[in-house]
């Protein structure tokens, strides 16, 4: 953060420092001020009750409350959210190669399925799954409805990461393998999918806040999750809005330590596979659904390193575009720069020198060697 | 590349397995094999009618299956209870999920198309529950103007805002734990629904809210049943007469909306339970 | 294929999603507005619009929506009794647009920053040699790039919004397209899937081309550097 503010503007003077405390000051009041304004109203509404009331808030935090209310459902969440996640996984790596293979009518099967999925709000897919599964009689119709909703909507997501992650590999990867001798499914499955999955891996877990909160979406269907529960709580005592800022709480949370695990991830994996790791944006449009947004794209915070490493390639599909382009592996444009790979002058130097070798004479080698140049094999220095 | 191929082998196995795993948990597993059990459909959100609380059931409805099932030949631990979200009952019912039902379901005869009912064990009637210090409401009638709060899907708000007050307006809640919050928080001003769940709600509210008490429709609570199934419609007929007979189904009226004066429609309770003993 | 026509003309579908595009239009410029205060809060020299700024981003992408929504109507309007209209339908409707806007602002404001990441360096720095403040840097130099580096990333925000518009139901908007489609499979069991599929067909036809529109902006407006 300090960095990219430094960036921005000059270091304040003394003056500008006094400003920028007085403008604090000011806004500091004023936060204050709308709190205390809404505590006010909270605490002697024009009509109604009064919403600080201890009477309202015990029952909404006593242990009674926790063991048979937020715990259980906050369990049902989680279930939900673990189920959804693994399905989502499956269904994501099975389309996403799908779109991937030679053969042209899987491609816009899986294809088709994909954009399908993807373009339906959630909630429209939860309610039809739910009618449907009662209809056909499956038991705890919404628990199931809840979960092939999130599959299908975040599956087309994985689905979409993992072609950007083997479109984002460096074309070597794939050179390799065909001079090796592999086919280009056999390139697909045992080279390119394996590091693109590694790749992707942050961002799904992104993607898990995604689901996570999406889960919430089930109490409209009445899936007993978290939101379910602290309403029946609240329709003991009346005092659902008590209930209902618990459970804001227990989401926020959850969805706060895992958008954390998720920016830790990267550095973890990077050494693992050639694609370059993100975090961010790495899935194309249309990422969005019911109760997210944009997702993962934006849906983590950046660890801002923002004008630092080197440029980041994409072929142009990436960062954004639902309708495919011809030959989008192939096509690569620079947006962003990877944090993740800083620029690393030792590169740079060899490959100065090996261009610079051949119009050298031997007395420039003299100084070269002395002073300008680290030797080739050592790269400890520069 | 062998010892890669394993290992994401490995991990798909591994996905699976935990999927397996949770399905279990997650209700596969809850199809009881038991014999000797009545599994019941009741409502777990509606205080004074059905509720779950602290791992029991309390509530009219469930008092009522409590003593059916006793007159069956079932023990208080052999009932499984069975959450009946409104719009699921009858597939519950067709697909054996539970045994009967008794969540605020009203005989109709389009429901029976599908399913069939023993009782009614109530005759209840759409009413209006108004914060206790508003004297304007005393009817439907009275309602234009004003605000009325019902829950998303149900038809109740349309019957008052057509036959009775064209120019009210109406709020749809998730729940009526919702419409009770707006309505002590002034911003609409009845609630409406069938007398039993209002008086339920007025009963937790300690004498903040009250229900009009005159009901304008009859909604006549049964117990839903499998289609067809009229020696079991009979046998819970005579449990639910026995009930009203010896003052039970009284008592439990009373229990349930203790701190109201609620009264079901005299016109037409206790009801006699004649229903589904013969094919039609 | 007559049950199809006669769905659609017992119910009025266009009429929902054109309730569904009000709301999503109203609550992106809502949010369009709030996500560029928000982002010049968050990069500003002023320590407190930062804190601020990063509070809010924060705690709205951490909130599922559907909370939010509840708490628009139970919260802001029933409990600090803040209203748009005394007409019911306007006033709700008005209040998912809030809760829609306020909630995708923060997604918006990420957004920006996401594109405020692809403007070089140098910018800046050329930019503050030449004297310029904070706020003419921001104004001329940064923000216009930035815009152009996040049109796919505002692209999937905008189609999210229009998705999270189905959401409005918890909000007591008893038109828009999720409540009509559990209204018609009420009184059509037999006819789930076909009105499913009117509804998720009609969702594709809205979202494909905007998904196209911003692929073929973004390529367009890209800086090439």
């Amino acid at each position: 953060m300090a960095s990219s503010q430094s960036i921005l503007f000059d270091q304040p003077g003394p003056r500008g420092k006094r400003l920028i405390n007085t403008l604090n000051l000011i806004a500091l009041v004023l936060v204050a001020l709308v709190v205390i304004a809404v505590l006010m109203r909270l605490h002697n509404p024009p009509d109604g009750e009064n919403q600080l009331d201890w009477q309202l808030w015990k029952p909404a935090l006593e242990s009674e409350a926790w063991t048979d209310f937020y715990l259980p459902g906050l369990w049902m969440t989680l279930k939900a959210t673990t189920v959804a996640v693994i399905g989502s996984v499956i269904f994501g790596l099975i389309f996403g190669i799908g779109r991937l293979l030679p053969n042209i009518i899987i491609r816009l099967v899986a294809g088709a399925i994909v954009e399908f999925c993807r373009a339906v709000p959630v909630l429209l897919m939860m309610i039809f799954f739910w009618r449907w599964f009662a209809f056909v009689g499956i038991e705890s119709a919404s628990y199931w409805a809840v979960v092939v909703g999130l599959v299908l909507y975040n599956g087309s997501v994985v689905a979409e990461l993992v072609r950007s992650g083997v479109g984002n590999l460096p074309n070597g990867q794939h050179e390799a393998s065909m001079a090796l001798g592999l086919t280009r499914t056999q390139s697909l499955i045992y080279i390119e999918v394996p590091q693109a999955i590694t790749a992707m891996l942050p961002a799904a877990v992104t993607q898990l806040v995604v689901v996570l909160k999406d889960t919430a979406l089930g109490s409209i269907i009445m899936y007993t999750d978290l939101l379910q529960e602290s309403r029946r709580l609240g329709s003991m005592y009346f005092n659902i809005l008590q209930t209902l800022v618990v459970a804001a709480i227990v989401y926020f949370f959850a969805c706060w330590l895992l958008s954390r695990l998720a920016e830790w991830l990267p550095s973890y994996l990077a050494k693992r596979t050639a694609a370059p790791i993100d975090t961010d944006a790495v899935a194309p449009i249309a990422a969005g659904d019911a109760s997210n947004i944009n997702q993962i794209a934006v849906a983590r915070e950046v660890e801002n390193r923002p004008f630092g490493g080197v440029p980041r390639q994409y072929h142009v599909h990436h960062r954004g575009s639902n309708a495919s382009i011809q030959h989008w592996r192939r096509t690569r444009y620079e947006q962003g720069y990877d944090e993740w790979h800083p620029r690393d002058p030792h590169n740079r130097n060899v490959i100065r020198m090996l261009s610079q070798k051949p119009v050298r004479s031997q007395d420039d080698k003299q100084i070269d060697d002395t002073t300008m140049n680290p030797p080739v094999g050592d790269p400890k220095v520069d | 590349m062998t010892f890669r191929t394993q290992s994401i082998i490995g991990k798909c196995l591994a996905a699976i397995c935990a999927i397996a795993c949770l399905c279990s948990l997650a209700g596969c597993g809850s199809v009881s094999t038991r014999d000797n059990v009545i599994k019941i459909g009741i409502k777990f959100d509606q205080p004074g009618v059905g509720f779950k609380k602290s791992g029991t059931y309390v509530g009219f409805d469930v008092d009522v299956a409590r003593y059916i099932a006793q007159e069956l030949g079932y023990s208080e631990d052999q009932i499984e209870w069975k959450e009946a979200p409104s719009k699921q009952r009858e597939a519950m019912l067709q697909n054996g999920d539970v045994d009967m039902i008794l969540a605020s379901y009203s005989i109709t005869d389009a429901r029976k198309r599908a399913v069939s009912f023993a009782g009614p064990y109530l005759v209840a009637g759409q009413d209006l529950m108004v914060r206790s210090d508003d004297h304007s409401i005393s009817g439907p009638e009275d309602l234009n103007g004003k605000r009325l709060c019902s829950v998303t899907g149900s038809t109740s708000a349309v019957v008052v805002k057509e036959k009775f007050a064209n120019e009210v307006q109406l709020m749809q809640q998730p729940g009526y734990a919702e419409c009770a919050t707006a309505l002590f928080s002034g911003i609409v001003d009845a609630v409406t629904t069938d007398d039993i769940i209002l008086a339920g709600l007025a009963a937790a509210s300690r004498g903040r809210l009250r229900v009009i008490g005159k009901p304008f429709t009859t909604e006549y609570y049964g117990v839903g049943i499998k289609k067809g199934d009229t020696a079991f419609a009979t046998r819970i007929n005579n449990a639910i007469r026995s009930m009203i007979n010896d003052g039970s189904w009284k008592r439990a009226i009373e229990d349930n909306t203790r701190g109201t004066d609620y009264m079901p429609n005299p016109e037409f309770n206790p009801p006699s339970p004649t229903e589904g003993e013969q094919h039609e | 294929m007559s049950s199809i026509h006669e769905l659609l003309t017992q119910y009025d579908v266009l009429g929902a999603f054109a309730v569904n595009i009000e709301l999503t239009v109203f609550a992106g410029l809502l949010a369009t507005v709030l996500g560029i205060i928000l982002v010049i809060m968050r990069i500003s020299p002023i320590s407190s619009l930062r804190a601020v700024a990063g509070g809010y981003v924060e705690l709205f992408k951490n909130m599922p929506l559907t909370i939010i929504m509840v708490f628009m109507v139970l919260g802001v309007y029933a409990q600090l009794k803040l209203s748009f209209s005394d007409n019911f339908d306007v006033n709700f409707f008005w209040l998912a647009v809030t809760g829609l806007g306020l909630y995708t602002a923060a997604f918006v404001c990420e957004a920006l920053r996401s594109g405020i990441n692809t403007v070089p360096l140098g910018q800046a720095e050329a930019a503050r040699a030449l004297g310029l403040g904070f706020t003419q840097t921001a104004r001329q130099i940064i923000l216009p790039q930035a815009f152009r580096g996040s049109v796919a990333p505002l692209g999937n925000t905008l189609i999210a919004l229009l998705k999270n518009s189905t959401v409005a139901a918890a909000a007591s908007v008893a038109t828009e397209t999720s409540s009509l489609m559990s209204e018609m499979i009420e009184f059509h069991a037999d006819a789930i899937v076909t009105i499913f599929l009117i509804f998720a067909i009609g969702y594709v036809i809205l979202i494909i081309p905007i998904g196209m529109i911003t692929t073929y902006l973004s390529n367009k407006l890209a800086v090439r550097r």
